[in-house]
């Protein structure tokens, strides 16, 4: 399977990362040798194979029900970019 | 052309939790913006979810109640998209294995059962909150909400009409409520349903492409959207349209429908399970130990209303709609006091009373002893249901006096002796002649109105079925 | 004090030969001479250090002690630490200053241990030659041409120039390993869970995993004392008695079987690390050790299945930074969506953007079941690789990287020959095993590295293995010139 060009651009709205008209020919061609790589699996035989998620066979461990956290807004807020009235402010957002 | 209605409703329940579903800050609502949003709320680099035990143990106490399949083992899985709400780029989210499947609740359609099927009800964290036009062109973000947990309940395409999404809805909203997993709290967004509505010809298998009406949170809403939604699709389709599958948006100022503006571009969430979370292993000590603090679901309380304590089909269902209101009714009846007149008064004048108050019933101004002392006195005939209608006014404003004293002081005791009544009677029928002759020609009016005549002579005091007992003995 | 253990370290603490504010001073100084040239730390606070140094002062005046109070140690920036600027390496995080402390940064605060700075790293941890970072590249003090290794380069390039005698680092698919290698040090990358990874920025979360890098077996030993513990902020971090990892070094490594994997030692292995690393394997058969051969047949396929898995997870992780509550926002934008594009264009680099794309990609609607779930079931048959190959022996050894230090900018315009150098590292993490790496020899001035991968939580034994050689040879004691 190889990356084309409408892929990239589909994956770059989805990642919202902006990829300029000059970067794209040379980005296809890095991410389609990475893909190139990816593909030597696709030899394997996996059937009957249960898919790993993670390094450990652990159950989740479940928390109490119980507020521990308290208001952080003194260290919050002055870490963004614009703020008012306690809200972080970003550009109309529209539904 | 005639048209099916097919309706699936997937509802968002807030549970009924001190803390979020994956860190220990507060969901409580109403308060100042961001002051509950913590490290994990913000997604700082680092933060890192850690299950709450209590929303676990509410979704089984779901899927216990709907008579579910509980998953032994489910999985979380992050959902991926852009919005400023969402703080981590991602919601975590079960999907492909949740961990309630397969349940079920009945509704009442007309006088028929049905059952809607639930397909699943998984765990899920909710979004923050976007505050529109703080200043021009821009939006505020308040995170107080993000992380709250949330059970997403989805039925099976099982209702067929407006009136049958409004009972399951209704159905679900006191079942969550009975079971203490959600406060109901529609206006506060604990109790969301998002609508997929589509039409298809009569008779035919083939269903329609569904559109999603987001977001709805009152009974009311529910209903106009989909009556608007459902004329808008087959209008569209007679005048040789299509339908393209999309979110759509009620506006209550309007009544309409609207697709979303913004459209998830192709929908692609790019799933795949949360490597921050482990599998939810639920074990059978777990679930047996939610069972036993599980008690009598509403269908079954209602069942033994009526075969224990003869209650009507209907006030048994109405009592068993709210898990506060049937412990106050077993109460009263506890105490002594008739089932059926405990519950006609609950479900007439206490209710309005509460409501005209905006008082829960928990905390009704009228105890548990007076309610039932002033039924039985109803049951004893010593007043008429309508003098305790002035009792129960006196009672709700000065909750010291006892029944009695109330029915001495307005001097409501009726008049049960019949040889008292015998001669107010008497006197009706003298001073009545004509009437009684219209009574004698046939008019059965006339007989209600003599005895209308005979309770105002008594000043409302006479004991109506005796009064019109020795009436009709008297001029038949 | 320049080559000393913590041991000895500890010692002259008590024995008041120094404090532990000169200590800081001196490997201060060290920074403020060396830094300019081999650019290792992103940040340093004196004024913090000299703080904490002055507070582990009155912590040994009193006799309230364990032995890392007063020690420095150099913190890779991952690491959230409370007031100190905090960037993994990326412009994202320029002006991110942490509100919290990572559990390893309170761990060795509460340890009474001195932060000397932020390490310099790859950009999110992306990265094998340091050559990502938004703050420029990290050079190799062993020769100031060549990269570090990476993505621990920062923390690597400082212990090997002695600007700290220790560092902590993080490894994903050999971060910890292979910079070690390329610097000469001893580096260990703990079991998945052993290590809380709260407030260390996330990249690929299930592989994922902080650990110790130091001169000597020793020394990773004491740090891991500190760093292992079950901290309930992570829901992956095992919940397990604490151990001592000091306890068993000094055991005898008689009879133990090392497993020796033919798929490490293939045409892709330099010839001259090669040669080293037998030589190692015969000085452990010099100290009793069996030499078993095994087979761990998918070794290839890690690095494709890394490629996939760990991409996925960070183009997740990574979606949070949108420049709304925190981190870099681009200056100009016409509407949200806008906002989002240039913000994470402008705000990520080359490396970490490809990878997200190729994460994005390889989850995407149509392609998941080809590319991650695959990899997911592959990833399970390298595991049962490694669950085989532990029945037949103790521990596995083999080269920590495919070659030395390579020259800076080599590899740079070649994502696939830099992935390569992780080829012997990768497996383990897919398998959640440990893997550490010590020096064994140098070839051309620059250092080789061995790895030393154990069984689940066989921490103690590697450690004891990788004494059990310090103490009979002394390429730990190497020290770059001009250093």
């Amino acid at each position: 399977m190889s990356l084309n060009q409408a892929d990239l651009k589909k994956i770059a709205h989805l990642a919202r990362i902006n990829v300029s008209e000059e970067e794209t020919k040379v980005l296809e061609e890095k991410l389609q040798g990475i893909m190139s790589l990816i593909d030597q699996m696709q030899n394997v035989d996996t059937d009957n194979v249960e898919p790993m998620s993670h390094a450990i066979e652990v159950s989740q461990p479940l928390r109490e029900d119980i507020i521990k956290e308290t208001d952080i807004r003194k260290d919050s807020l002055p870490l963004a970019s614009e703020v008012q009235d306690s809200l972080f402010v970003v550009p109309q957002v529209i539904e | 052309m005639d048209w099916d209605i097919v309706i699936g409703i997937e509802t968002h329940v807030q549970l009924k939790t001190q803390s979020k579903q994956f860190s220990a800050a507060s969901i409580a609502y109403g308060a100042e913006p961001n002051s509950q949003a913590c490290l994990v709320s913000l997604a700082y680099p680092g933060v890192l979810p850690v299950l709450n035990k209590e929303a676990v143990k509410c979704a089984i106490r779901f899927g216990l109640a709907t008579d579910a399949a509980i998953a032994i083992r489910s999985v979380f899985a992050r959902k991926n998209y852009f919005y400023p709400d969402l703080p981590k780029g991602y919601q975590i989210s079960q999907y492909e294995l949740p961990i309630v499947n397969h349940g079920k609740l009945t509704i009442k359609v007309g006088d028929e059962d049905k059952v809607v099927r639930i397909l699943r009800a998984h765990l899920e964290e909710d979004a923050g909150k976007s505050v529109h036009g703080v200043s021009q062109g821009k939006s505020g973000i308040d995170l107080n909400r993000a992380g709250t947990p949330l059970l997403e309940i989805v039925t099976e395409p099982d209702m067929s009409s407006a009136d049958e999404a409004v009972a399951y809805a209704k159905k679900l909203h006191e079942l969550v409520q009975w079971i203490g997993i959600c406060d109901g709290n529609m206006q506060e967004g604990s109790f969301r349903c998002d609508v997929n509505v589509s039409v298809k010809k009569k008779g035919t298998d083939k269903l329609g492409t569904r559109r999603e009406i987001k977001n709805l949170n009152s009974f009311k809403f529910i209903k106009q959207a989909i009556d608007y939604e459902v004329n808008w699709q087959i209008e569209t389709l007679e005048d040789g349209g299509t339908i393209e599958q999309s979110t759509i948006l009620f506006n209550p100022d309007t009544g309409e429908t609207r697709a979303m503006r913004t459209k998830e571009e192709a929908n692609d969430y790019r799933y795949f399970p949360d490597p921050d979370l482990l599998p939810l292993d639920v074990n059978d000590d777990m679930i047996n130990e939610i069972k036993s603090t599980m008690t009598e679901l509403p269908a079954e309380v209602s069942q033994n209303l009526q075969k224990n304590l003869g209650l009507s089909e209907y006030d048994a269902n109405e009592i068993t709609a709210d898990r506060a209101v049937t412990d106050f009714f077993m109460q009263v009846v506890e105490k002594g006091a008739s089932a059926k007149i405990t519950a006609n008064w609950i479900l007439g004048n206490l209710y309005s009373r509460l409501n005209e108050s905006n008082v829960e019933i928990q905390n009704c101004p009228i105890s548990i002893d007076a309610l039932a002392n002033l039924i039985k006195r109803i049951d004893d005939s010593t007043i008429s249901n309508n003098a305790a209608k002035k009792v129960f006014d006196r009672m709700w404003q000065d909750n010291q006096l006892t029944v009695d004293a109330i029915i001495d002081d307005l001097g409501l005791k009726q008049i049960s002796d019949s040889g008292e009544i015998e001669s107010l009677v008497q006197q009706v029928v003298d001073s009545n002649a004509s009437m009684v002759e219209e009574f004698k020609s046939g008019k059965d009016k006339a007989f209600n109105a003599l005895v209308g005549q005979v309770m105002k002579l008594s000043k409302g005091k006479a004991n109506p079925s005796q009064v019109s007992d020795i009436l009709r003995k008297k001029i038949s | 004090m320049i080559n000393n253990s913590i041991n000895e370290l500890h010692h002259g603490l008590l024995k008041k030969d120094f404090s532990s504010v000169e200590l800081a001073e001196y490997f201060l100084s060290r920074i403020k001479k060396l830094n300019p040239s081999i650019n290792a730390f992103i940040t340093v606070d004196e004024e913090k250090s000299l703080g904490q140094a002055k507070l582990a002062d009155e912590k040994i005046s009193k006799g309230d002690l364990n032995p890392l109070t007063g020690i420095p140690i150099a913190q890779k920036d991952i690491f959230c630490a409370k007031g100190w600027k905090t960037t993994c390496g990326s412009l994202m995080l320029d002006n991110f200053i942490s509100p919290y402390d990572a559990y390893v940064i309170e761990a060795f605060n509460k340890a009474g241990s001195v932060n000397l700075g932020k390490t310099n790293m790859d950009e999110f941890a992306m990265g094998s030659s340091n050559e990502t970072s938004y703050y420029g590249p990290v050079k190799n003090p062993w020769n100031l041409d060549y990269v570090p290794g990476g993505s621990s380069g920062g923390s690597a390039a400082a212990v090997a120039s002695r600007m700290a005698p220790i560092a902590t680092g993080t490894d994903t698919g050999g971060s910890i390993r292979q910079p070690a290698s390329l610097c000469g040090l001893t580096g260990l990358k703990p079991t998945y869970g052993l290590v809380s990874r709260f407030g260390m920025i996330a990249f690929a979360s299930s592989l994922d995993q902080a650990g110790p890098m130091a001169l000597t077996a020793e020394d990773c030993a004491h740090m891991l004392n500190v760093m292992a513990g079950y901290d309930e902020r992570d829901s992956t971090c095992i919940n397990r008695p604490k151990e001592d990892y000091l306890a068993n070094l000094d055991h005898s490594i008689q009879g133990l079987k090392i497993g020796i994997p033919k798929e490490f030692f293939d045409e892709g292995l330099d010839a001259n690390v090669q040669k080293l690393v037998e030589e190692a394997l015969n000085e452990y058969k010099k100290l009793g050790a069996e030499l078993v051969d095994i087979s761990l047949p998918n070794t290839s396929l890690a690095i494709p299945v890394y490629y996939v898995i760990a991409p996925a997870e960070a183009s997740s992780n990574l979606s949070r930074y949108d420049g709304v509550r925190y981190g870099y926002r681009a200056k100009e934008y016409k509407d949200l969506m806008d906002m989002y594009f240039k913000t994470r264009e402008q705000g990520f680099g080359e490396e970490v953007k490809r990878r997200i794309l190729i994460g994005t990609y390889v989850l995407s609607a149509g392609y998941y079941d080809a590319y991650y779930l695959k990899a997911q079931k592959i990833r399970k048959l390298i595991s049962n690789d490694f669950k085989e190959a532990f029945t037949k022996c103790d521990v596995i050894m083999g080269p920590a990287a495919p070659s030395v230090a390579f020259k800076s900018g080599d590899k740079k315009e070649d994502p696939l020959a830099m992935y390569l150098q992780d080829i012997y590292t990768i497996s383990t993490n897919l398998a959640g095993l440990p893997g550490m790496s010590l020096p064994v020899g140098q070839t051309q001035g620059l250092p080789v590295g061995l790895q030393i991968i154990g069984n689940y939580f066989k921490e103690s034994q590697m450690l004891n293995m990788a004494h059990a050689y310090q103490q009979k040879t002394q390429w730990h004691k190497m020290m770059p010139e001009g250093v």
